[in-house]
């Protein structure tokens, strides 16, 4: 993170190469903010009005696409569905990885280094292969369409990474910390949540950030194995919003919008975890 | 003072001191085991089990009820679809994403890293895409690309008429537009990370390369890359197991088409198997597979010399 009053480049201040930099700095920010500015503008606008006037603020504000949105109470209810699967699997997965990946770093055992690589091989295998079989079983145990069948799918698919990310940075935990842990006569269990997950909250931190990420945006397990409109997830349900509504383009960035809210809220609560944990896991 | 803290940690220690009378028992011996054993259940039933399942099953027809060995049926039947080949070859244009991103993120992080004015207020907006979920960013660019709609009225407006193109209804440019999306979102995250890495390299390196009177490019070449080059490939390898999840972009903004124009294997797989109901497809699943074997070699030479790199 940065240290301040170590450089000396602000000295350049004025010279064409720092407007040239202005320039290409305050380009690509446009880029990056217009379609946000669309996604909000639109949203106050009627759908009359948007064919009249697409890039202009609304001349006429509405908040009409709200309460047509938020009318049925659907959006709501599948953010509430998102928040439960995000939320179990992404517990689930850290508890199970961080038990894994102490013992890879910390311990010794007969087959170790075998297990873990194929932990880490398993990292880049695409979700859509295991899909087929997975759907068979989760219609023979009876589990499609209820949450646990995505929290158990979604764990399973971000533990060899988690693990991976865990273990390397259990294992720069410095041995004498250890050591002294068990001459105080601490249990393995106890040096683990004592010393080294306090240690590593900084990798905790990311990897819950990264893996919740993953989960609430998930389209495919989602679409698969959530098809009820009870259990359906916001993004799965904003999909199925976009179907149904696929005339009305300002009520479609509505429900956008609002779908958006709940991650505005996390990254505008936490924006200093979020991007230090998000950059720190891969720094170090 | 006898808080639950100090209770909790006697007990633990009572434990523990259990433990060692134990210690060089079976017991012992086991315990390791135990500490992966949740994780190596999950992974079995979600990851191994499928990978053992979809070969018998791509051998096989998956109608409803009763399944019929098939030989390599499945396989020619993929085999000879124009569709899936169409997938294959929008899974490696995507891949052009990869160079496109790692050249533009660093060139935005070296711009902060100079501290150009206002440096803190473009670090966030640029970072800002990237805290958009996938169908949100699908559904809006969705709109912005249709054929009548604001990009192209824009273009029209600066009488750059034969700019407004079909983005998203041209066969030839379906995948290019899915791909401007992609990098407009994962700019951000790349940006930030090297941005992160770049301030942790010693200032004295910068320094020493100026007054041995290196100009901005060979700075960049000489220093900035080589200490960046294990979070570029970092980035890299976060960026290519992003692609494989591509399906979400896909399905929001395209649904595939034009016709069949913008597959990428993991829709192809998914809209065969659910959406067509056709049997069988589970061997296009096995194909990719392999695909995938090859990525986890690469996988591994990187960090391998990642790790070598490092010491």
């Amino acid at each position: 993170m940065p240290v301040p009053g170590r450089r000396s480049v602000r000295r350049r201040a004025i010279s064409p190469g720092s407007v040239l930099k202005q320039i290409a700095l305050w380009l690509i920010c446009s880029v990056a903010l217009i379609p946000l500015y669309f996604l909000i503008v639109t949203s106050l606008k009627s759908k009359t009005e948007y064919l009249l006037n697409m890039w202009g603020l609304p001349l006429r504000p509405t908040l009409e696409n709200f309460s047509t949105a938020m009318a049925d109470g659907r959006l709501i209810a599948w953010t509430w569905n998102s928040t439960v699967v995000t939320f179990l699997s992404v517990a689930v997965c850290t508890v199970v990885s961080a038990l894994a990946a102490y013992a890879f770093a910390q311990m010794q055992f007969r087959g170790r280094d075998v297990l873990l690589n194929i932990f880490i091989a398993m990292i880049v295998i695409p979700p859509v292969i295991m899909i087929i079989p997975l759907f068979i079983l989760m219609v023979n145990i009876n589990l499609v369409n209820t949450y646990w069948s995505a929290i158990v799918i979604y764990a399973g698919l971000m533990i060899p990474f988690s693990i991976y990310l865990l273990t390397n940075f259990f294992r720069t935990v410095p041995r004498e910390i250890i050591d002294s842990g068990q001459i105080d006569g601490c249990s393995r269990l106890r040096i683990f949540t004592a010393l080294i997950l306090p240690l590593s909250l900084p990798a905790l931190v990311t990897l819950v950030i990264v893996n919740a990420l993953f989960v609430w945006n998930e389209l495919l397990i989602a679409l698969t194995f959530l098809q009820d409109d009870s259990v359906r997830t916001l993004m799965a349900g904003l999909t199925e919003f976009k179907g149904r509504f696929f005339l009305n383009q300002p009520l479609i960035m509505t429900g956008a919008l609002i779908a958006t809210v709940p991650m505005i809220i996390v990254y505008v609560a936490g924006q200093r975890y979020f991007v230090r944990g998000l950059v720190a896991g891969a720094v170090k | 003072m006898t808080d639950p803290v100090n209770v909790i940690d006697s007990a633990a220690r009572g434990l523990s001191y259990a433990r060692r009378v134990r210690r060089g028992s079976v017991g012992a011996a086991l315990t390791p085991y135990l500490y992966i054993l949740p994780a190596v259940l999950i992974v079995g039933v979600v990851i191994v089990y499928p990978l053992v399942t979809i070969f018998q099953e791509s051998t096989q027809t998956l109608s409803t009820g009763t399944s019929q060995y098939v030989g390599t049926a499945n396989y020619d039947l993929v085999r000879t679809d124009p569709v899936f080949w169409q997938a294959v070859r929008d899974n490696a244009t995507l891949l052009l994403a990869v160079p496109i991103l790692v050249v533009l993120s660093l060139l935005f992080a070296v711009l902060l890293f100079e501290r150009v004015r206002g440096w803190r207020i473009y670090r966030t907006l640029i970072f800002l895409p990237y805290i958009m979920a996938i169908t949100v960013i699908g559904t809006v660019f969705g709109l912005l690309y249709e054929f009548d709609g604001p990009l192209n009225v824009a273009l029209r407006g600066l009488h750059l008429n034969w700019l407004a193109l079909d983005w998203l209804g041209n066969a030839n440019l379906a995948i290019p537009s899915v791909m401007s999306v992609i990098i407009w979102r994962e700019l951000g995250f790349g940006t930030i990370l090297f941005l992160a890495r770049l301030m942790s390299v010693r200032e004295e390196l910068f320094e020493a390369a100026r007054l041995d009177g290196a100009n901005w490019w060979q700075v960049q070449w000489h220093i900035t890359v080589p200490q960046l080059r294990t979070v570029i490939e970092f980035f890299i390898i976060e960026i290519i197991n992003m692609m494989s999840g591509v399906f979400n972009y896909i399905y929001v903004m395209t649904s595939g088409g034009p016709g069949f124009a913008s597959q990428v294997l993991e829709f192809y797989i998914w809209q065969n198997a659910f959406a067509f109901r056709q049997g069988g497809i589970a061997a296009a699943a096995v194909l990719l597979l392999g695909v995938t074997v090859v990525f986890i070699f690469l996988q591994f030479r990187v960090r391998r010399g990642g790790a070598v790199a490092d010491e």
